[in-house]
């Protein structure tokens, strides 16, 4: 890890508001990173989760918890013929964690398992690669937590409990 | 120059990692501390001109590592108070340690229907063990809760410390909320009714003068990697009828003196807890760590770490919606500050500090049970050490105010 010089004493950079996806988390540009990994998107979803509650006649569920930060989530589907009817997801945690299950649910809203997975595979890739990819929908917000390694695991908590829950309901 | 009124000099040049960063505020020395030259040279002349397995040659260049090895021993000792330097026995750290403690003496001195007693307080390394010892034996674990600004509450302790207490294992300093506990007060409970006070040094040493003697406890551990040492290397040091009348904790090369067909017996102290090759050139750099901390004086440490909280805490106390959890003065804690900013998640928060090259600590710091107490599943924590400035204090605040305009800008 590189630090530029000590200026006087700190911060001689702005604040820029724009995304900019393709910069590093450290030194110049960092700013820049923040703003992609908390872009409005990202934090509205946080504010304003949609698909939040339980489901009634769900036909899997699953919770897993993060141990290091006691972060929780827990998914409910109902699935008919294959297909996810209806997929609600509860839980606490930080903005990443939240804006990612808030979107996931209503991504996978119609799609079939199989489909599901080949995302989950997707969206795997694009926290690697940084780039954002079209067919994650509202998730290609996420292409930000790239840069943020330690926050990786936020990000794939909600994938995992809904992938053991469509594993659950396909039973 | 003065660090921002403390008294101490800026230090940074002393630390390689730091003098390479300028830019770098690194406020986690209660996970770890950095390192001072002086310690990654110790390390160098060790192996440049030492280097051998000791105890084990009769050529010389394995008495010079003999030597080095258990010269380190003598002064990490004397450091420590401790009168007594064979019975300061080396470890990787706190956490083997302390299960040394509840393995060597615990299964051999604590019974069914007897009772262990620890503090809401406790770092994982030593709550998880006495749980799990008592729970191997039979015995009953019982937890000293806090009072409402995060000490131990010494008279519910009185009630807890019942006549079948075998032991009392506490932290001298909490790693989560910086509180110094009463040790002394806390022996004399625990020795009123005959029970051992096992203290878990790892945020203590590093901090405070911690006079082994006078502290009165049955055992201190310690972690070299948080006292400027080198990671790896770590200790405890513990009266030595207690150490005559423990089971070796671990067998093999080293603790042996005469090994039978059908048995075996020990060495002496303190070779009969160190099995193994030691880790010559641990020993070798925490005793070049102690070095320095005496050439500075734990007692101007210390009061660098209380002007620098107090000051970290009067700034913290400007900024709205931020909940500091622990003591109310500087004066009953280290050099920690945990806290929660409004509704921002711990993680979110370390994110932005961390951007602005503030490495913080955000998580439930290995003491999930205290978190519990706490009513959170996490905090920041913010810990100074010697090389800390009023200015890391300015770089922490002014990065938490930019994080609280960046999220509540947008969603607030």
């Amino acid at each position: 890890m590189r630090w530029s010089r000590r200026c006087g004493r700190r911060r001689c950079g702005s604040m820029p508001t724009s995304a900019d996806p393709g910069s590093g988390a450290t030194g110049k540009g960092a700013d820049a990173g923040l703003a992609a990994l908390y872009q409005e998107r990202i934090l509205d979803h946080y504010r304003r989760p949609r698909h939040k509650g339980t489901l009634d006649r769900a036909t899997g569920v699953h919770g897993v918890k993060n141990p290091l930060c006691g972060d929780d989530v827990t998914v409910a589907v109902l699935m008919r013929d294959d297909i996810v009817v209806e997929a609600r997801y509860t839980g606490t945690g930080c903005s990443i964690m939240q804006a990612t299950a808030s979107m996931l649910m209503g991504l996978v809203h119609g799609r079939a398992r199989g489909e599901i997975e080949t995302l989950a595979r997707r969206f795997d890739a694009m926290l690697t690669s940084g780039t954002a990819d079209a067919a994650l929908g509202e998730l290609d917000a996420l292409a930000g937590v790239a840069t943020f390694k330690a926050r990786h695991k936020c990000a794939r908590l909600p994938w995992q409990a809904l992938l053991r829950a469509l594993a659950d309901g396909g039973r | 120059m003065s660090a921002g009124g403390t008294g101490f000099r800026d230090l940074r040049s002393d630390f390689p990692l730091l003098a390479a960063s300028p830019e770098l505020v690194y406020l986690d020395s209660a996970a770890t501390s950095q390192k001072p030259r002086a310690v990654l040279n110790a390390i160098r002349e060790y192996y440049a001109t030492a280097n051998a397995n000791p105890h084990r040659g009769a050529y010389k260049l394995s008495g010079a590592a003999t030597d080095a090895y258990h010269g380190a021993r003598r002064e990490i000792a004397r450091f420590l108070g401790a009168a007594d330097p064979d019975t300061l026995i080396f470890t990787r750290g706190t956490t083997e340690s302390m299960n040394l403690l509840a393995t060597a003496w615990g299964l051999t001195h604590v019974h069914r229907g007897d009772r262990v007693v620890v503090t809401r307080l406790e770092h994982h390394a030593n709550f998880v063990t006495w749980q799990q010892l008592a729970r191997a034996v039979g015995a009953e674990f019982r937890i000293c809760e806090l009072t409402p600004d995060g000490q131990v509450d010494l008279d519910q302790l009185r009630l807890l410390v019942t006549a079948n207490t075998r032991v009392v294992a506490f932290g001298h300093v909490s790693n989560a909320l910086g509180t110094i506990n009463d040790v002394r007060e806390i022996v004399r409970i625990a020795h009123a009714i005959g029970a051992v006070a096992f203290c878990d040094g790892a945020q203590g040493a590093p901090h405070l003068r911690v006079g082994f003697e006078q502290l009165g406890v049955d055992a201190y551990a310690f972690s070299g990697h948080k006292m400027l040492g080198p990671m790896g290397i770590g200790g405890v040091i513990v009266r030595r009828r207690i150490l005559d009348a423990m089971h070796p904790y671990q067998f093999g090369g080293d603790m042996i003196e005469f090994v039978f067909d059908g048995d075996s017996t020990w060495n002496v102290l303190p070779h009969k807890f160190e099995a193994g090759t030691p880790n010559v050139e641990g020993a070798v750099g925490l005793a070049a760590a102690v070095r320095y901390l005496d050439a500075l004086g734990m007692d101007a440490v210390r009061a660098h770490e209380v002007t620098l909280t107090r000051y970290a805490m009067e700034q913290l106390a400007t900024i709205e919606g931020l909940h500091l959890f622990g003591p109310a003065s500087a004066e009953a804690r280290s050099g920690v500050v945990s806290f929660t900013l409004g509704d921002i998640h711990p993680h979110d928060l370390s994110t932005m500090l961390d951007v602005d090259g503030i490495c913080v600590r955000a998580g439930h710091h290995c003491a999930q049970p205290l978190m519990r107490a706490l009513h959170v599943t996490s905090t920041v924590r913010a810990s100074f050490y010697v090389y800390n400035t009023a200015e890391d204090v300015d770089a922490l605040v002014a990065s938490l105010r930019k994080a609280q305009v960046r999220f509540h800008a947008h969603v607030g």
